[in-house]
């Protein structure tokens, strides 16, 4: 797929966050978003996956057929959506039956990222790094060629971290998309960097007067 | 989509089972308040069946509120809805499936075990049958209307009251027509099947509007 932005802006609760983001991205490539905390990094993820609405510019997806963005990406963030109640392979399969497009199984998927032995334990039971373990297997379960990946290193340990840049590297091999908003250096070869700089002068707002 | 959807009624079904689900707790709370009644009005069985169909209406309305305030905000905290926003089907199918689970979970059985609570107010076999049919009839609006509360309030913490204020009137035509319909087969003027209408009719309207309206709110929450 080949996806291209542009002239983003994101306002948020009145307050313009980002104006003028540009950037395209064709099969195989990978973006690396950065800036500081509060720069707007996870709002971009949030309105490329279509939980927010850009205050203007646009986005354009080729080479999808029919399928709508959010339809095409799988998103990887702070909040996992996984219930702690279900063990990490009912967690893997129901989101397999969710987004549709099976690839592999989730004891495969958990297999591939080392933690196997999950498969059968309650996800409340796993520490932080598994559960962001079993949240990235879901890449896996299903095919979806855009991945937006929040801080994906967060809590991993090094080990995990070079798998992660390993599964990375054989999904943009096949053709995927990556877009992750990181602080730290990611092993992602050849990643187009944006930057979201913070505005220098913040617009002057029309303050609404409440008196 | 359906396969989507059905994977998602799997799974809160699931979960209402499983540590920390509501599971059957609606079910308790329903019996809760209709053993109560009896105390509080004492033995007069006269009275008990004459305002028997109002109290199981009313136990149930106050028991579907029973974890209808965790209905999307325990999946917006951990962020699974935002895996449901980039499934294959639209946000409309997402609160049906979540409702859908919902009823399965209160409405049905408060609607099954009814006739049984009904022992407990005196009813005879007819109103028992009547109550029962009025409840399986009428609870789906009860989860649907609850569904557009649950939306709009699914950011906020501890809005589980909030939630009971905004939904509660809103339930009252469902409440009316259900007692009515459940009085009529006992007797006085109306025809059975004029009241149990309008509350089929109820349901159908809110399942359209409430799903709608729920989906809206969930969809924007800004």
């Amino acid at each position: 797929m080949r996806l291209s932005v542009d002239n983003l802006a994101c306002r948020r609760s009145g307050r313009r966050i980002f104006s003028g983001l540009a950037f395209a991205l064709g099969p195989g490539d990978a973006l690396a978003v950065t800036g500081r905390n509060g720069a707007g990094k996870s709002s971009l993820l949030a309105i490329l996956s279509g939980r927010l609405r850009p205050d203007a510019g646009r986005i354009d997806v080729d080479e999808v057929g029919e399928a709508s963005l959010p339809e095409c990406l799988h998103a990887v963030g702070h909040r996992d959506g996984l219930k702690s109640s279900l063990t990490a392979g009912e967690n893997l399969l129901f989101a397999q039956k969710l987004l549709g497009a099976p690839r592999l199984s989730p004891r495969d998927a958990l297999e591939q990222l080392s933690l196997g032995h999950a498969h059968d334990l309650p996800v409340g039971y796993l520490s932080a790094g598994q559960r962001r373990r079993v949240a990235l297997a879901r890449l896996l379960v299903c095919e979806r060629p855009l991945w937006l990946l929040d801080e994906p290193t967060a809590a991993l340990d090094t080990a995990s971290q070079t798998l992660l840049a390993g599964l990375m590297a054989a999904h943009r091999a096949g053709g995927g998309l990556v877009i992750a908003a990181t602080h730290q250096a990611l092993g992602l070869d050849g990643a187009a960097e944006l930057r979201i700089e913070a505005s220098a002068a913040p617009e002057p707002e029309p303050m609404e007067d409440w008196a | 989509m359906t396969r989507a959807i059905l994977a998602l009624i799997a799974r809160d079904l699931r979960l209402a089972g499983r540590v920390g689900g509501s599971g059957a707790l609606s079910l308790v709370f329903f019996l809760m308040i209709v053993a109560l009644v009896p105390f509080a009005l004492g033995p007069d069985l006269n009275l008990l069946s004459r305002i028997g169909p109002a109290i199981l209406w009313l136990a149930a309305v106050l028991s579907t509120l029973i974890g209808l305030d965790r209905l999307f905000q325990a999946d917006e905290e951990d962020g699974s809805l935002e895996l449901m926003s980039a499934a294959p089907v639209p946000l409309e199918g997402v609160v049906l499936a979540k409702v859908t689970a919902h009823w399965l979970t209160t409405g049905l059985p408060l609607a099954l075990a009814s006739p049984l609570f009904g022992l407990l107010v005196a009813l005879d076999g007819t109103a028992m049958g009547a109550t029962a049919l009025t409840l399986l009839a009428g609870t789906p609006a009860l989860s649907f209307i609850g569904a557009v509360g649950a939306a709009l309030t699914a950011s906020i913490r501890r809005g589980g009251l909030i939630l009971a204020v905004l939904v509660l009137p809103l339930m009252i035509p469902s409440l009316i027509f259900g007692v009515s319909a459940a009085q009529a087969a006992t007797g006085g003027t109306v025809p059975f099947l004029v009241p149990l209408a309008v509350l089929t009719a109820l349901t159908l309207i809110a399942a359209v509007v409430g799903r709608i309206s729920a989906a809206a709110a969930l969809r924007w929450p800004e």
